[in-house]
């Protein structure tokens, strides 16, 4: 190479950048496909949207459902189950986001913004209907249903979270609500999910 | 090799000496047999041996395991159990390779244990603990992964918590743990990928290995006074060592005879005592075990992870600096990972400048301190994350942490070392010899 003082720059200098910037490349494009092939395959994207039945669901029960991979829990829940929920102060929970894919991202975690309307039913009403991902926010286990944990709702086992019965986080590791994923209701018991 | 003065190889035959001069191959195995070893080893030193042993054991076992496994999430579970079943001797090999990752971390445990008592990890040997430290790292990976291949409920679900480890890292966290897994949950692509992986990473381990011994060999080994061997001359050099063929070799083969004796007792009698019944039951997406338990050898470090809720007041200071964006979970993650990283530096961590924990009155009891701890670690890893396990799991990782970071530099400050022998001879004449007619035989157990 040149001397410090040497500005003018030699052929060789060029020879050698121009050689290192080339294998710098033709590395980068060589690892790239290596990495890329870990990346999710196109079968799996195309699983992208499903419908449920849901005529069969009655109130105070749920079913889940697998999409994407992952559950999906969707639950018919009672008065007593809105009543619990409402009777909270949106300000005080642990995550005051709706976490709801359907509206706003920054709407507050109230009841009306987790639940899903029913066909026929006005904006602004509360919906008995819950759907929401069954996978905890904390390290992605399920969570128990049926009324489980300290709130009347869901309850991680694996590290002891507990949701209430509008699946927003109450208590323990889990950072956030568990998420409402895309999802409407194309007839009267029909769920499309995604 | 090494800076030990001592014999080195020379071919006498003709047949050797036309392969010395073209490839010296038989030079370098003599000399690495050869070594100069510290003749004061005590029964702490034998378990190097037998972590060789389980990575040849877990390759050969894994090799013959590959040829009925079928990695596909349709039928992995089935194919396990047509190895318990249909396949001659299928259900020996599997539990020796099941049980074989639990005798490698014992092993491993034993052997990082000892480097930190006896100070193996000070001058000159921070490569060695570096690599050292970079093989446990590979060996955890290799097991987590093994273990997700069975597609049992805890294959699963372990595999669903600690990819979601990735997931909690803010802003690429999501991307990473997708490409991870291959997917959007763990899934056919996971399951294949961590077989290939679980295939590899082994031979990456075994060259690890082979630099780990050059780098020791290097340096010579440590010893249980952390006095150097004297290498001003040769015949200095052998009043402190015997060649490693055939003393210890001898020795560490009597050794790994005691370990093999529990080891096949338990494969043969009790081959499921470390496993959980829940991973014979077939993963299910849908499902969470009401327990999620990590094998035995990753409690400690489980528990670390779940220590720090979003109540404990370092996780809020991080969470308030940093504006939300190191939270519980991901301040959790940290904390397991930085765990391992503290042993990893602690070469420049210890303060003292005496090697070995014998002499180092107040360090001894801070170790003690430590080795306990771990234990308590492990043990309430294994329980629910539920009340007073969770102040358990915090006290016991801020000892962890503070063994390293406070206990380690600080005790170099203010600790009176005691006085250390003059030479590894003195101490071999001092402990060892009376009781072996001043050969070189068994040395003391209750070392």
């Amino acid at each position: 190479m040149s001397h410090a003082d040497d500005h003018e720059g030699t052929r060789r200098d060029f020879l050698y950048y121009a050689t290192i910037s080339a294998g710098a490349v033709a590395a980068g494009a060589a690892i790239w496909p290596l990495v890329n092939q870990m990346n999710p395959s196109a079968d799996v994207q195309a699983l992208s949207s499903i419908r449920v039945d849901v005529g069969g669901v009655e109130p105070g029960t749920q079913i889940t459902v697998k999409w994407l991979g992952k559950p999906v829990f969707i639950r018919r829940r009672t008065e007593a189950d809105l009543a619990s929920a409402n009777a909270v102060d949106v300000s005080t929970l642990p995550d005051p986001i709706a976490r709801n894919a359907n509206i706003d991202a920054g709407a507050p975690a109230t009841d009306i913004n987790r639940a899903l309307l029913a066909p026929g039913m006005e904006d602004g009403t509360d919906s008995e209907w819950l759907v929401m991902m069954g996978v905890c926010t904390h390290l992605g286990c399920v969570p128990l249903g049926d009324g489980a944990g300290d709130f009347g709702g869901w309850f991680c086992p694996c590290h002891g979270s507990h949701y209430d019965s509008a699946g927003r986080i109450r208590k323990g590791p889990a950072p956030t609500n568990l998420p409402v994923p895309p999802a409407s209701f194309e007839d009267e018991s029909t769920i499309l999910l995604g | 090799m090494g800076g030990i003065p001592h014999d080195h190889y020379e071919p006498n035959s003709r047949g050797e000496k036309w392969l010395y001069k073209r490839l010296p191959i038989v030079g370098l195995f003599y000399d690495t047999l050869m070594l100069p070893t510290p003749k004061n080893l005590n029964w702490m030193w034998i378990w190097g041996i037998v972590l060789t042993f389980c990575l040849a054991l877990q390759i050969v076992t894994g090799i013959v395991l590959a040829m009925h496994y079928t990695p596909h999430v349709d039928f992995a579970f089935a194919s396990v159990e047509h190895i318990m079943r249909n396949v001659n001797g299928g259900h020996f090999i599997r539990y020796l390779h099941m049980n074989g990752a639990s005798l490698f971390f014992v092993a491993v445990y034993a052997h990082i244990f000892r480097g930190l008592y006896y100070g193996s990890y000070k001058a000159p040997r921070e490569v060695t603990w570096i690599i050292g430290m970079l093989i446990y790292l590979m060996m955890m990976g290799t097991a987590f992964m093994g273990y997700v291949l069975p597609w049992g409920q805890m294959s699963f679900w372990g595999a669903t918590v600690i990819t979601g480890l990735f997931g909690a890292i803010p802003f690429i966290g999501e991307p990473i743990q997708t490409w991870l897994l291959g997917g959007p949950a763990v899934d056919n692509a996971t399951l294949n990928r961590f077989f290939s992986l679980h295939y590899l990473l082994p031979f990456i381990i075994s060259a690890l290995v082979a630099v780990h011994i050059w780098a020791f060999h290097t340096t010579g080994n440590n010893n249980p006074t952390g006095v150097e061997v004297r290498r001003t001359s040769k015949a200095e050099a052998e009043k402190d060592t015997v060649p490693f063929w055939p003393y210890f070799v001898i020795k560490d083969l009597f050794a790994l005879t005691i370990i093999l004796i529990v080891f096949f007792a338990i494969v043969g009698f009790m081959p499921n005592y470390l496993g959980h019944p829940d991973n014979y039951i077939e993963a299910n997406a849908l499902s969470t075990p009401s327990h999620i338990v990590p094998e035995w050898y990753f409690l400690p470090f489980y528990a670390i992870l779940r220590a720090f809720t979003a109540d404990v007041w370092v996780v809020m200071g991080a969470s308030w600096i940093t504006g939300g964006i190191v939270d519980a979970k991901f301040f959790g993650v940290l904390a397991m990972f930085g765990a391992i990283a503290v042993m990893a530096l602690a070469p420049w961590l210890d303060t003292s400048s005496v090697r070995s924990g014998r002499y180092r009155p107040m360090f001894k009891w801070w170790f003690a301190l430590l080795v306990l701890d771990f234990f308590v670690l492990m043990w309430a890893g294994a329980m629910p994350a539920e009340g007073i396990y969770g102040v358990i799991s915090l006290i016991a990782s801020a000892y962890w942490f503070g063994y390293f970071l406070i206990v380690l530099p600080l005790l170099g400050v203010i600790e009176k070392p005691l006085p250390i022998p003059a030479t590894i001879e003195d101490d071999f004449n001092a402990h060892m010899a009376a009781k072996t007619g001043g050969m070189n035989a068994i040395v003391n157990p209750a070392e």
